[in-house]
Parts: structure tokens; sequence; C-alpha cells
């Protein structure tokens, strides 16, 4: 099954509330997938920074010195924030390369989960309740957001397996269902240049869109194209800096429901999900059609 | 009139007292508040009850009724009146996938519009549709009839049984086996008691296409290897 969530803010007033509005969003659907959870919250774009979310499987003693150790090894003014097995690095984003080096060598347990002026992103093994608790979710302010509660089909239940999966700069995506053709297109995109941590289905389906877009196309044009090269089970929310898409397979069993008022845009696997956004009474609500690519920009 | 809210009531609370009901008195109405998208709402009831829902249902609201009439004020997902037997479910907003899935009686109102795989394997329920419906409906439709007002989508009624399909939009592709027929006096005889029975007035009879199976792929046949 899986559970899948996704909130845009149009009104900023919001914003101080959408860490809460997607942990209630993901706790209620827990029953669609009880493996593991994750999310991925888009805060405030800040000037020539970039964010690397990291992971360690023992992070007192990773995180521990850290800044110091990547001082040595070249990156002046990188500023760390643990968060339980996570930790935010911010660096400036001529330095992205070279932290991304050092963090290999210096840290070779740790993994990044992604990296992006805006987006962070947060995912473990265990029910989506403990996993939003760990990382203080419901505290954070942001634009928009996605997460996921996963059972798991295609790859090992294990955080790198969990979702989002985040393959390009402030890019991220969340799957419903499964792919079949995962394997020859991981190939393909591994010889593109294009690098996969995983097995992972869905891990693909974001390479494949991160590649699109980086051969021009907006989030709208990717998705698009995603309809003809993708081969399976689909419904997948992706955010990028900017924006906020929906797509479905043609044959669309993988559910789905949205609902948009002046104030958001929000997603959810099922009804559920959504019954405790504010004006949700008032909200047009519907099922997105199989085979069309729905996205909203800032 | 027995009210349960949802949203201080266990939702089996609600389907015990609906299954404890008076199989062939009379029954008081009963009233469902704040269902807030919960599974399972209605399910299973076999008594002359009227079940009223102030909101939307999730997964297999009404499914397998007999005998009651429920309505829905809001949005059904998946599955809603799945097998049902007898009696009547109405939908005053849109129905999500295989809505009156192998449903082998009684009658099914969507006021808006119904997603993919509507009457899927019906086994004899009437389903009458005023909005539009999604693709692969009627897939394997054995018995009964579908009345759409709207359009359908791709393949309607791949490898139909005996079901009658009517429809009075646009059809945006067959399924295998599926073919236009002819409107007769029957027919309209037919789809004028289901609108009513809907209470739909402002529509004609004459206004819809019958589609129906052209029963070629009953029994295998090696020129149709194809087609399977």
């Amino acid at each position: 099954m899986c559970g899948i969530v996704g909130l845009f803010l149009k009104d900023k007033s919001l914003e101080p509330q959408l860490g809460t509005l997607l942990s209630e969003m993901l706790v209620t659907m827990t029953d669609r997938g009880p493996d593991s959870a994750g999310i991925a919250i888009y805060g405030a774009d800040q000037n020539d920074l970039v964010k690397l979310t990291i992971q360690s499987p023992a992070p007192e003693t990773d995180f521990a010195g850290l800044t110091e150790d990547l001082r040595k090894a070249g990156v002046t003014n990188a500023s760390i924030l643990p968060k339980s097995t996570h930790a935010v690095i911010t660096v400036s984003s001529d330095q992205l390369d070279v932290t991304r080096t050092a963090l290999e060598e210096l840290r070779p347990d740790v993994r990044i989960m992604g990296t992006g002026s805006a987006m962070e992103i947060y995912k473990e093994v265990g029910l989506p309740k403990d996993v939003l608790e760990r990382f203080k979710i419901s505290d954070m302010t942001g634009t928009h957001g996605i997460g996921h509660t996963r059972m798991a089909t295609e790859s090992a239940v294990t955080t790198l397996g969990a979702h989002p999966f985040s393959t390009g700069s402030d890019q991220c995506l969340v799957h419903n269902g499964s792919l079949s053709n995962h394997n020859n297109l991981r190939r393909e995109l591994t010889r593109e240049g294009i690098r996969l941590e995983t097995q992972n289905d869905s891990e693909v389906a974001a390479a494949y869109l991160t590649g699109e877009m980086a051969k021009g196309k907006n989030l709208g044009e990717a998705l698009t194209s995603a309809l003809d090269d993708l081969d399976g089970f689909f419904t997948f929310v992706v955010g990028t800096k900017s924006g906020f898409g929906v797509v479905r397979d043609p044959i669309a069993c993988k559910p789905a429901v949205m609902a948009e008022t002046d104030a958001y845009v929000a997603f959810g696997s099922e009804y559920r999900a959504l019954v405790n956004l504010p004006g949700i009474e008032d909200a047009k609500v519907w099922e997105p059609e199989p085979a069309t690519v729905y996205f909203w920009e800032h | 009139m027995p009210v349960f809210d949802l949203a201080t009531t266990e939702l089996r609370a609600l389907n015990q007292a609906l299954h404890a009901l008076d199989k062939s008195g009379a029954n008081e109405d009963f009233e469902v508040t704040n269902p807030r998208g919960s599974h399972a709402v209605a399910v299973g009831i076999d008594a002359p009850v009227n079940v009223t829902i102030d909101g939307s249902v999730g997964y297999y609201c009404a499914g397998m009724n007999e005998q009651a009439t429920i309505t829905v004020k809001g949005n059904a997902g998946p599955g809603v009146a799945e097998n049902m037997m007898s009696g009547k479910v109405v939908i005053k907003g849109d129905a999500s996938q295989y809505a009156g899935a192998t449903a082998h009686g009684g009658l099914l109102v969507i006021e808006g519009n119904a997603s993919s795989r509507c009457g899927i394997s019906m086994k004899g329920v009437d389903i009458v549709v005023k909005g539009n419906i999604g693709h692969m409906s009627a897939f394997m439709a054995q018995s009964g009839n579908l009345v759409v007002l709207g359009d359908a989508g791709d393949a309607l009624g791949d490898s139909l049984y005996e079901a009658r399909l009517f429809v009075r939009g646009t059809v945006k592709s067959l399924g295998a086996d599926c073919e236009k027929k002819e409107m007769r006096a029957e027919h309209i005889e037919l789809l004028t008691k289901l609108l009513a029975d809907a209470g739909i007035t402002d529509v004609k009879p004459e206004e819809f296409t019958r589609y129906g199976s052209a029963r070629t792929l009953y029994n295998f046949s090696v020129d149709n290897f194809d087609a399977y």
C-alpha cells in the first residue's frame, strides 16, 4: 500500500504551521504502511547557502567535531544542527562539492539524504508518529512539503529505502506503487552520470525526473515524460524548490485525493489525511485523473 | 432517531447497531455525523432502514448492503456499495474507483462523477451516474444496468457479458467485445424506469446510446487469441 501526503501553501500565514499540518496528515496514514516514514520540508531559501541533510547510524560519534574536521578539509564556515540520527550542515553554496568529498573521506558511514537551498529531508525506520517526533517535524515552518509512510515491496526496510528520495538539489519524490522497468532505467541513468544509492524502484523515479529536469524541462514537462518512460504502478508526489507536482499512471489503481483552497493545495492517499486541514469543508476536493500531470509553482 | 457521531463513537458501535436491526420490520432512521473519510461505514446491513451519512466516507461504504437505503452527503472512497445485494445507495458527491463492484442487486446512484472501474464485474445491480465515469468501467460486467448521464472513459465494457450500458455523452473508447447497440422500445421503457428510480426527471431516455456485448469472446476461439 504505502501512504503519501503533500501540502503546498499559497497563504503565507499558514507557513509556521506547515510541520504540524503535514505531521497530522502523515500520522493519519499510518495504517497504510508502518515500516518507515519520512518527510521533506521546504523552508526559507537562504541566499548563497546550501543545506546538506545527512544521516548516520552512529550520530554521536559521527557528528562530534564534524565542523572542525570539515574546516580542516577546507570547508570554511560550516554550521551543523544535529537532530537525532540526522543533521543539517549549512555551507556556502560554492563549497557544496568540497563538503561532499570531505564527508565521504571523514565520515564514510554518513549518508547524504538530500541537498538544497530550501529542502531538508528526515526519514527513518519506524511508525510515522515516532519518526516525526524524533525529528520534531511539528516545529518546522516552510512553504511546502511531502511525506510518506512505507509498506515495503521492492527493497529492504532500511533508512535509505525510506521515502522521500532526493536525487537532485531541492528535488524530492514520494511514491505509492511499484515500477517494473527500474533496473533498466537505473543502468541508463547511471550511464548518464546520475548517482543512485539504493536498489529501490522509487529512487529510480526520482533520479529519472532529476535527469529530465537537468535537460531543461520544468517539473510539469518532466512528469509528462515519466508517463511514457516509467512502467508500472505509481502515484507520485514531487517537490522542487518552488514547485509541487502530482501524477498517476494510466491504470491509476493507487489511490489519490486532492483538495485546493485559496490557502493551499493538499494531497492525500485517502480523504482521511485531509480532514484536519483548515477550511477543508469548503475546499474543492477531487480525485486526480489517470495519466494527467498536475503541478503548482510559487 | 439514533445519531452516531464518529468523532466520539467507534465505527464498530455503529455497524453493530445496524446489524442488530429487525430484518423484516420497520426501523428508525439512522444518522451518522463526522465520518471524516472513515472506512467501512454502514457495511453489511440486512434490514429496511434509512441511513444518512453527513460527510465524506473512505473505502467500502455500504458494502454488501441488503434492503437498506443509505445516503452519503459527500464523496465516497473506493469500493462503495461493493457486492450490494438489494436496497439503495445514493452518493451526493463523487465516488472513487470500483463503485458498485460485483454488486448483485439494488440501485446505486452517484450524483457526481465515478472514477475508474465503475461497475466492474457487476452481477445484477443498477447503477446510475449523473456525471462521468472513468476508464475500464463495467469490465467483465455480467448483468444489470449501468446508466451514465455524462461521458465514459477508455475501454468501456471490456470483456462484457450480459450487462446493459447506457451512455448519454461520449465514450472515449470501447473495450474488447463491447459494441454499440440499437435502442429498442424495451430499452426505452427500462431506461425510463431507471431514471425515475434515480429521481431524474429532466433527461429523456432517447438521448442515450446503448452498448452491450458482441458475444464473440464467450467461448475460447483461437481466432480471437489477440483479444484475450
